[in-house]
């Protein structure tokens, strides 16, 4: 168990493309933090680098009190769980689990106990025997998480771990990840592109970038006050939706036509300055005609999620999607009309995309 | 019976694959049944009478110490040839595997031996190793070793062992190379961060995912030892001296040819195939089991 620290940490490669720029954030002891970000934001670089598998170009890494950058991955004190499992396909599950205390010499009585320990947690005992060829995704999956825990890291690093199985395995075993990563206590680094994994998850949410970190936090933090335009279209779905707006005096935004109030906009911005609107679908209620603040959203279809509906049309003339409970609306389509939270109206400067927030 | 839908006749299949099995019949089975049947017969010298003979070509040849000795010579030279191209091959393609930049180059120079015809790559080592104009055996003279592969039977059978697995080792190295390029590279991260250093490394995980392509190739170079060095020992050594490098290929040659014993010769051909098939269906019968993921 350690806590992990990164501090301004960056990966150049020889061609002088910057895939991490300067990464800073700590994970304390038995945190579960997830980063997550579009493909090519350099999220599996940095967990390759805490790995050991990727050198640090510039920054430092520390993984309890010690600073890794020098020391090799096999001496980090790490477990990773790869995408694709790479489980070595010559050997058993048992001789997949034991491999690494094998190398370390432990005894063989200890690495039986702990390979039938961690196989028990997993309720994978009947496969012990088997090929990984034998084993289905599922079971892969439970395999590659016990050669992990067997070895009783400091620090579980996972690397899309769920990304080959299909949806409802994966809901399953992100529920069985953060049950054993209670469990067993141990600070855990998760990579994911899914946002629904990156919520659920962590306790710490990394959301990168383009190699920059866009925000971190508490999921529900990153959720409610996005800290630029990105993280808000990133994290959340159906997406937030983005509309060009101005601003229209203190705290209020003009959408076209409509006035909206925003209460966390900043008081100091000039009138007419363009800015962009942020409204998440889930935050919009129906109202009745020529109430207060109501604005008018034009629905053009209606897509069935069950529970709830997701209604696409235009609101002032501009493209909106809005999501309500199924049993209220009963139009199937034409003009609806509808209010809007004011402490959930978020605001963006146009040009950096930064949120434009007290 | 229909296994697809794509074929519904039995015409398209047929004449698919009527071009191989032409090939095959006329330049195999043919000939092969042609020596069955000649392994049976016996000439006089002028090749006026021919009578069948039943087994005494096979007799005769069990009873000759010179074909034990080919035999033991063909053990020596394909265990020597097999052993070394393979593992300088596999230790060339971790060389390559390892450092890729630079590798297409690399890869090219190092298959030029394969496009070189063996009798040619014969000529080479025999020029390079020549007791009087060889500038290797200059070398080796002057450091103090008698070297003489004309009179010595040893020198000769390591000339040709030489030369036959310089030619083999390109292509061991490709399939070599192409075999570690595809392990996956997470799966030797795996390892690495299971604590397994490099040399652990390659014997636990590289080696045994490997396995298939050694098997491959290890029937692939026993059918080339047995067969395709023909032409490196008849330019290198005419099978001498005094037979030391004589192989069960290059007797079925000098007899049948240089010794006009067609019967005798057929019968060595014979049981050098039985032999070949015999290795093969062995090797696929008990390793492949053992080598397959």
């Amino acid at each position: 168990m350690a806590q992990v620290t990164l501090t301004n940490v960056k990966k150049i490669y020889p061609g002088g493309v910057e895939a991490v720029k300067g990464v800073s954030f700590d994970i304390p002891d038995g945190g579960f933090c997830v980063l997550v970000g579009p493909s090519g934001c350099g999220k599996s670089t940095l967990l390759r680098m805490v790995a050991g598998l990727e050198t640090i170009s510039a920054g430092e890494v520390s993984i309890g009190s010690r600073v890794v950058n020098q020391i090799g991955p096999a001496e980090r004190d790490i477990a990773m769980v790869f995408q694709n499992y790479a489980l070595y396909p010559h050997m058993s599950v048992y001789e997949n689990m034991s491999y690494g205390l094998r190398n370390l010499g432990t005894p063989k009585d200890e690495i039986d106990r702990r390979v039938k320990e961690a196989a028990r947690i997993l309720a994978i005992e009947p496969l012990l025997d088997r090929r990984p060829k034998q084993l289905s995704g599922g079971q892969r999956q439970r395999v590659a998480m016990g050669r992990a825990i067997v070895r009783k890291p400091q620090v579980f690093l996972f690397d899309e771990p769920l990304s080959n199985l299909d949806a409802k395995l994966r809901v399953q075993m992100r529920v069985e990840i953060k049950k054993l990563q209670r469990a067993l206590g141990v600070t855990a680094i998760y990579v994911t592109h899914d946002q629904v994994e990156a919520m659920t998850l962590s306790d710490k949410l990394v959301v990168m970038n383009a190699g920059q970190v866009e925000q971190i936090g508490l999921p529900a933090d990153v959720y409610k006050k996005p800290a630029s335009k990105f993280v808000a279209t990133f994290i959340g779905s159906p997406p937030m939706n983005i509309l060009p707006g101005t601003i229209d005096g203190p705290g209020i935004v003009a959408l076209g036509d409509a006035i909206l109030e925003a209460r966390d906009l900043r008081e100091d911005l000039a009138e007419q300055t363009p800015v962009e609107v942020g409204l998440r679908p889930e935050d919009v209620e129906i109202a009745s005609e020529g109430e207060a603040g109501s604005l008018p959203f034009d629905v053009e279809f209606i897509e069935e999620l069950g529970a709830t509906q997701l209604f696409h049309g235009q609101l002032a003339g501009l493209p909106f999607v809005m999501q309500a409970a199924t049993d209220a609306v009963a139009a199937v389509a034409g003009r609806i009309w509808i209010t809007v939270d004011p402490d959930r109206v978020h605001v963006f400067d146009v040009a950096t995309g930064a949120r434009l927030g007290r | 019976m229909q296994k697809n839908a794509y074929f519904t006749g039995l015409t398209v299949p047929l004449l698919l694959l009527l071009p191989q099995l032409v090939i095959t019949v006329l330049f195999f089975y043919w000939p092969a049944s042609q020596a069955v049947w000649q392994s049976f017969l016996l000439q006089d010298a002028f090749g006026i009478s021919t009578d069948f003979v039943w087994f005494e070509n096979y007799v005769t040849l069990f009873s000759n110490p010179g074909y034990y000795k080919a035999l033991v010579n063909t053990a020596v030279f394909s265990s020597f040839v097999c052993v070394l191209s393979l593992s300088i091959a596999l230790l060339f393609a971790v060389m390559a595997d390892r450092q890729l930049r630079g590798g297409e180059i690399y890869k090219t120079l190092l298959i030029w031996p394969y496009a070189v015809a063996p009798a040619i790559a014969g000529v080479l080592w025999l020029f390079m190793f020549d007791p009087s104009l060889g500038m290797l055996a200059r070398g080796l003279q002057s450091l103090g070793i008698a070297w003489n592969p004309r009179l010595n039977g040893n020198d000769a059978m390591a000339l040709v062992i030489l030369a036959a697995t310089w030619k083999q080792i390109s292509y061991n190295f490709l399939f070599f190379l192409a075999g570690l390029q595809s392990i996956p590279k997470s799966v030797i991260e795996a390892a690495v961060i299971d604590g397994a250093g490099p040399w652990r490394r390659f014997w636990t995980i590289v080696f045994p995912l490997l396995s298939p392509t050694t098997f491959f190739l290890l029937v692939v170079n026993i059918v080339y030892v047995f067969f395709d060095t023909f032409g490196i020992i008849d330019t290198v050594t005419g099978g001498g001296p005094s037979g030391a490098t004589e192989t069960l290929v290059y007797k079925v040659y000098s007899d049948g040819k240089g010794g006009s014993d067609l019967g005798g010769s057929a019968a060595q051909s014979v049981i050098l195939l039985i032999m070949v098939i015999a290795m093969t269906a062995v090797q696929f019968r008990f390793i492949e089991r053992k080598v397959s993921y």
